[in-house]
């Protein structure tokens, strides 16, 4: 089966991983910018890794036949340094014109301070100015129902296409207010901190695939590309048919990136011959 | 051995995980047995939720120790003991 992996931090991961992925069905992945685990001092530091994700990655996806796209911005925990990240955005339009750089993300709040708010409207402004899809990223744990519900309240007051943005790492308690606004959304599958593959599957089964992404992240901390691939089995599991997957894990990538010109990568129909 | 609060900063985001596991898997049950439009009868079930309530026991101060007990309660529970 094809499966697109929408969001993937590639540059935190090894060859293998591309490798096993390319050999489960993996066709491309798209990689956002983000948290490199401490934070960084100088805009020029971001500037060679949007370079990084949006020139070298694609290669090393390339050998092994995985298409490679990214995004690009300053992530929720470093956008607590306004002055840092006002440099940073300076740069960003300059990546848009990248072949594989799909939009502005991910975005968002982290502990949803003044500071996390006024770099994330500024990112959606720029991001809306330079027609750029958005991705946004929701809190860990006890914070995302704050930080998504904020999220919303901003969104509301701008001027932004929902079809055009995905707010991610939504759960049982977060994916409604999302749904309800016309807006994408991410499940993303971790071992331990976020959703897990059973879980996304019920989540699929009440609410249906329409908007719905899935996807494993997969960076440097505890996670596993593979819980994708995890969630296609259970979902298999329960009966649900090939095409049925094929939308969810292939199709849906593709309807979300795919109004990004940049991603050429057409839904699939499996037909008996 | 741990302390208490080592121990709990240790085990308190897998506990989160595997409780949410087990109440995704009820209101699986549930919905599989609303869409089935009959209630499930099954011994299995009855276990399962005795084991939560074994699990929903918390010692207090006036007892004076700890219930360290419960993942022997539970295998118990689970096996045909007669």
């Amino acid at each position: 089966m094809q499966i697109i992996q929408p969001h993937y931090h590639g540059i935190a991961r090894t060859a293998q991983d591309y490798e096993r992925m390319a050999m489960s069905g993996v066709v491309a992945v798209a990689e956002p910018a983000f948290w490199a685990g401490f934070d960084r001092k100088y805009p020029e530091t971001f500037v060679d890794y949007f370079r990084q994700i949006s020139e070298f990655e694609p290669t090393r996806a390339a050998q092994y036949g995985i298409r490679h796209f990214c995004w690009v911005a300053v992530n929720p925990k470093e956008a607590e340094n306004p002055p840092l990240s006002r440099e940073v955005l300076r740069h960003m339009p300059l990546f848009f014109q990248k072949p594989t750089v799909l939009g502005v993300g991910e975005i968002g709040f982290h502990l949803t301070t003044k500071n996390e708010q006024e770099i994330f409207e500024a990112q959606v402004e720029l991001a809306v100015r330079h027609n750029q899809l958005i991705l946004i990223h929701t809190p860990h744990l006890h914070d995302k129902v704050r930080g998504t519900k904020r999220t919303l309240e901003i969104l509301a007051h701008m001027q932004v296409d929902p079809t055009r943005v995905w707010i991610d790492h939504v759960e049982e308690h977060t994916i409604r207010g999302p749904l309800d606004a016309g807006y994408w959304v991410g499940l993303t599958l971790y071992p331990i901190t976020k959703c897990s593959p059973k879980r996304a599957v019920d989540i699929l089964e009440q609410y249906g695939s329409e908007r719905i992404l899935i996807n494993s992240s997969a960076d440097w901390g505890p996670s596993d590309p593979f819980t994708l691939q995890e969630c296609i089995l259970e979902f298999r599991r329960r009966h649900h048919t090939l095409q049925e997957a094929i939308d969810v894990f292939h199709n849906n990538p593709c309807r979300f990136l795919g109004q990004c010109p940049k991603f050429d990568i057409q839904p699939i129909r499996v037909e008996t011959i | 051995m741990l302390t208490a609060s080592e121990a709990l900063n240790a085990y308190f985001l897998e506990t989160r995980c595997q409780l949410l596991e087990i109440a995704a898997t009820l209101d699986r049950l549930d919905r599989a047995a609303l869409a089935d439009g009959e209630r499930l009868a099954d011994t299995r079930l009855d276990r399962l939720y005795g084991a939560l309530a074994v699990l929903a026991e918390r010692p207090t101060a006036s007892a004076g120790r700890a219930s360290s007990d419960r993942a022997e309660r539970l295998l118990n529970l689970f096996s045909d003991l007669d």
